[in-house]
């Protein structure tokens, strides 16, 4: 079975704050880690290997340094690992991404099931793994806790649904998003590690793809954002008083103007 | 297309480079340099007070983007029943729509759903597209995304809405993508620029950190998908007429890769409650075990988690498991509510990373008012029933 | 500091981090209450091959040595003494074979224990020979092919747990030490069984038993190098595994300071966090400084070790003895920093204090090591 989970790395998020002075994003000591999803998504690939055999390939687009999240994988048990880099992919929005990828995963050929995390933890749009699906003309099935069977040309999953859940059975090949529930991701080896810092990382231009400049990043992106900002910042210790339904009002009318509720 | 940095006008005061979230930018010599991590983000055009960062867009529009006219949501429903989702699309959706001088139209998929349609009209819909037909009884994103994309291309709307849910998020980018249009996720504002007209969507990003403004300027429709409990219901008024135009569905036509086997409910009583995003914690200001139905009563009608302080599960009132703090489990909700509890250092640490933290206490130099965003000093046997009550009528 | 540690020595302490950050710290508290075994972490440490790093790569080891198993050992004791323990004494059960084990007696144990799927213990002690091993009552009498063993070891840890065992036991009690022998002896064999699990002060999630020998008749080939060798076996492996106990020390008292320091940041009184107090800076800053002391100490004589040095005894000795000294000192300190707190099992310190107290004991208590230190002084001194 060959399997491919592509991955994205992303800023370690609960570490990316705004600096409310200068509005500018502070990002001293933010790490770059594998979108925790996606941990799912690789795990989940490893496990599929260790049971049917075959190989997983990861696949991501990004900087050059993105390679460090690639050869993460591969000390998770990754077999290979491809990355998509170019200057001209860069201002990809969803559309664009997933367009990428998609013909990464053509290059790549012959797969049979392609594993994403349920969305990324920076931008949490969850639009890339149906888009890619898309692309290939291929089934896809979304929020996956359970792979409860796989063969050659079916797959039987669970899918997380908002009320519950749905026994899902499509062709095969296919793409599935998975949701935490589905495993518990390993932590790398040893001689993962080791391997990952010798594995070659396959590296992919715009010319490797084939495909035009206005075909990708921000050329082919339909969105354009235009503004970015700090969400109103956090009263600090406001007290509220009255009588018990004026402050019961005054706090059920902050908090819905705080969408928390 | 590219980002350029005026070097006449760059005076290298470093602005930019905290700016850029993918730490792509770099001072050589006397002028900025933006190396090839760089996505085109715009956050050091934001910042910078020169104005030297430009991104140059040479996106245009393609064909007539005048001929999309109108707004629609899409009406999501299980067995028949519409979801209330569909209603606060039609809320939202109405307000865009009165704003451009556009119709209103609500697309409802579904097997013997022509009840739900009348209702769509009844909570505002100018029209409802109807596709009524077996193969749709059930989900699959194969065909939802067919037929929708369909009806999208056969009468050009100009906005698309749907819920955040787990179907809209599922099938939508698909749809997004055969249109070759632009798709926001998790829209929490949605305006209409009085002068371009353009949809401005609005939606948290780094996990709501910082917000971000996006627009879809070149491509039809703008769509967007916008998360439950965000948007206001519209109302019913059972006196509004609309009209319902029926698609018919060639069943034969569509691919269906995926079958569905089973539909299993689960209905938990318990939330996780490191996963929770709403936790009503209780502390021994409660004074009894018994107390914590309180806890539980505004919990349940939030949708929210059972939290307690550690001496509530010292004293065996409530299991371990409930425990916030030091030993007990570390959470990040959006929403924390405090009651009873004073905030002793080990509780602190384990819920002070909460978005939203209400704190009530009867004591005013309780240290849980340091880090509440909303205290309350007063007796949470009065306020917290109050609450709940509260709430009860207003989430329904 | 830099202690120039190549990069997959790196990788060695990264990953043992980690695995102490989000494994072990999260149940640490719960695995010393309950005294439980942490058989989990252990499929753990094994699934991220940190069970065979000193063992050479031929039997599936990762070919490391001291160095590296002070490396994981320190980072582990840094989240819990206890856990560290269970898998270090499984070193400890491993280096007779290795050192001393012939070449079918490695290929047959080691494989196993490299790759985690058993764990060794080491049998020495007993109850009227514990600093003085002179003292062992446990016979193993020659009867044809095999050695057949009577007696009873006390507090060895990973009784019961353990698959693999190393047992010093007397083969002729006239010759004293020199009449003691090392044998392989395996769980489940029969006329071999398991006392009471001890309860204890600290590192109370690892297990600490009796093992009983009752007629177990052992084969002759699983007899480590000759008769008469035991305690040179015993002594050797204990230069070997001392450092192992300094590593731990130091981890124990590493993840007190990180405690004590990141309370006396949050902590105010009279206004001030109490970190501003120069009382609180000056207790912190001996507590780092002995803590990097011992540190350098452990690295150098592990790195000494594993160098193939001859005489070791004497640097060994004092890096078990500095470092367990200085990290009882430390972790009583952590304690007194966060005052009432520490003295709760609200917060770890109490449980680092309780762990540490066992490092100035066990593999020979801080006053024999003094004992061997001085003697080899005297030795070195008298031979020039």
């Amino acid at each position: 079975m060959k399997i491919i989970v592509c991955i994205k790395q992303v800023p370690a998020t609960t570490q990316v704050k705004i600096n409310p002075e200068t509005n500018t994003l502070v990002r001293e000591g933010v790490e770059s880690i594998i979108n925790p999803y996606d941990a799912y998504a690789i795990e989940e690939g490893v496990r599929l290997r260790e049971r049917c055999g075959g190989t997983v390939t990861v696949l991501t687009m990004g900087p050059p340094q993105a390679e460090t999240a690639l050869r993460e994988a591969i000390s998770l048990g990754a077999d290979e690992a491809v990355l998509l880099s170019d200057r001209a992919f860069a201002g990809s929005d969803t559309w664009a991404t997933s367009y990428t990828l998609a013909q990464g995963i053509k290059k790549i050929g012959d797969f049979d099931l392609i594993v994403c995390g349920k969305q990324a933890i920076d931008g949490d749009t969850a639009q890339v793994g149906p888009g890619i699906a898309e692309f290939l003309d291929i089934p896809f099935v979304a929020y996956i806790r359970k792979i409860e069977e796989i063969d050659d040309s079916l797959l039987r999953v669970e899918r997380l649904m908002d009320e519950g859940y749905e026994v899902i059975e499509s062709k095969l090949p296919a793409l599935i998003t998975v949701v935490k529930e589905i495993n518990e991701p390993r932590l790398p080896s040893l001689r993962g590690k080791l391997n990952a810092k010798k594995a070659e990382i396959t590296s992919w231009n715009l010319k490797d793809l084939g495909v035009t400049e206005d075909s990708v990043g921000l050329p082919a992106s339909p969105t354009k954002v235009v503004k970015i900002f700090t969400p109103p910042p956090r009263g600090s210790g406001e007290t509220l008083t009255g009588s018990t339904p004026e402050i019961v009002d005054k706090l059920v009318a902050q908090l819905k103007q705080d969408r928390v509720v | 297309m590219s980002i350029k940095v005026l070097a006449e006008k760059c005076i290298a005061c470093e602005v930019c480079i905290p700016a850029c979230p993918y730490g792509a930018i770099s001072i050589e010599g006397e002028v900025a340099v933006i190396g090839d991590e760089c996505t085109l983000c715009g956050s050091c055009v934001e910042v910078c007070a020169t104005e030297a960062i430009m991104i140059i867009d040479e996106r245009e529009a393609k064909g007539d983007l005048s001929s999309y006219r109108g707004v629609w949501i899409f009406a999501e429903q299980r067995r028949g029943q519409v979801s209330s989702v569909a209603y606060e699309l039609l809320g939202e959706g109405r307000k865009l729509a009165d704003k451009l001088g556009q119709p209103l139209a609500a697309v409802l998929l579904g097997n013997n759903v022509q009840e739900a349609a009348q209702q769509l009209i009844y909570y505002g819909a100018d029209e409802v597209y109807l596709a009524d037909d077996p193969v749709l009884e059930d989900f699959h994103d194969d065909s939802y995304a067919q037929v929708l994309t369909e009806l999208i291309n056969e009468y050009k709307p100009n906005i698309v809405l749907t819920g955040a849910t787990a179907i809209g998020r599922s099938f939508i980018p698909k749809v997004a993508v055969k249109l070759h249009t632009g798709l926001t996720a998790d829209c929490t504002q949605l305006e209409i620029n009085p002068e371009s007209k353009l949809l401005e969507q609005t939606r948290p990003a780094f996990g709501g950190n910082i917000m971000a403004t996006i627009l879809c300027p070149y491509n039809r429709p703008q769509m967007a998908t916008v998360r439950h409990k965000v948007m206001k219901q519209a109302v019913c008024d059972k006196s509004r007429k609309g009209k319902i135009i029926t698609k018919e569905i060639d069943a034969g036509k569509l691919t269906l890769r995926t079958r569905l086997i089973e539909l299993v409910e689960e209905i938990t009583d318990t939330v996780n409650l490191t996963e929770a995003d709403i936790i009503v914690s209780g502390g021994r200001g409660l004074g009894k075990p018994e107390n914590f139905k309180l806890i539980e009563d505004l919990a349940k009608v939030l949708g929210g988690a059972v939290g307690a302080s550690r001496p509530t599960v010292d004293a065996g009132w409530i299991p371990y498991s409930h425990q916030v703090g030091q030993t007990g489990k570390t959470v990040c909700p959006k929403l924390y509510i405090a009651c009873g509890i004073s905030g002793a250092i080990q509780h602190l640490a384990g819920m002070q990373s909460s978005d939203v933290i209400v704190a009530i206490n009867t004591d005013p130099e309780a240290p849980i008012f340091n880090v509440a965003t909303y205290g309350i000093v007063g007796d949470l046997f009065d306020i917290v029933p109050a609450l709940t009550q509260r709430f009860k009528e207003v989430l329904g | 500091m830099d202690y120039f540690l190549t990069e997959e020595q790196q990788m060695i302490r990264d990953l043992a981090r980690q695995i102490a950050q989000e494994k072990i710290v999260p149940v640490r508290a719960e695995l010393d209450e309950k005294e439980e075994f942490p058989w989990e972490i252990m499929k753990v440490l094994a699934e991220s091959d940190m069970c065979g790093l000193y063992i050479p790569e031929v039997y599936g080891g990762m070919g490391g040595g001291c160095f590296e198993l002070c490396l994981a050992t320190e980072e582990i004791s840094r989240a819990c003494g206890g856990v560290a323990v269970c898998y270090a004494a499984s070193g400890l059960g491993t280096y007779p074979i290795l050192l001393f084990g012939n070449e079918a007696q490695k290929q047959k144990y080691l494989p196993d224990i490299a790759s985690g799927k058993k764990l060794a213990a080491f049998g020495l002690t007993e109850s009227e020979a514990g600093s003085d091993a002179g003292g062992i009552q446990t016979t193993a009498v020659a009867d044809g092919d095999h050695y057949v063993l009577n007696g009873t070891k006390q507090w060895i840890t990973n009784g019961g747990e353990a698959d693999t065992y190393t047992v010093v036991a007397m083969t002729d009690k006239v010759k004293g030490s020199r009449g003691a022998s090392t044998f392989i002896v395996e769980k489940g064999w029969e006329g071999f069984s398991f006392g009471k699990k001890e309860k204890k002060m600290g590192i109370r999630c690892s297990s600490t038993t009796e093992l009983i020998f009752r007629n177990c008749r052992v084969p002759k080939e699983n007899l480590l190098a000759r008769e008469g060798m035991g305690f040179i076996v015993a002594m050797k492996t204990l230069d070997c595994t001392r450092p192992g106990i300094g590593a731990q020390a130091v981890g124990i008292a590493q993840g007190a300071l990180d405690e004590a320091l990141s309370y006396a940041r949050r902590r105010v009184q009279f206004g001030k966090p109490i970190s501003s107090f120069q009382a609180i800076q000056h207790m912190l800053a001996d507590m780092a400084t002995q803590i990097e002391a011992a540190r350098a100490l452990v690295y150098a004589t592990a790195r000494h070790v594993d160098s193939g040095a001859r005489n070791v005894s004497k640097v060994s000795a004092m890096c078990k003895l500095f470092a367990a000294d200085m990290c009882m000192k430390v972790t009583t300190d952590a304690v007194q920093i966060l005052g009432g707190y520490g003295y709760m099992r609200e917060y770890p310190v109490e449980k680092m204090m309780r762990d540490a107290k066992i490092t100035q004991i066990y593999e020979g208590t801080n006053q024999i090591q003094r004992n061997v230190i001085a003697l080899q002084l005297i030795k070195e001194s008298a031979s020039k």
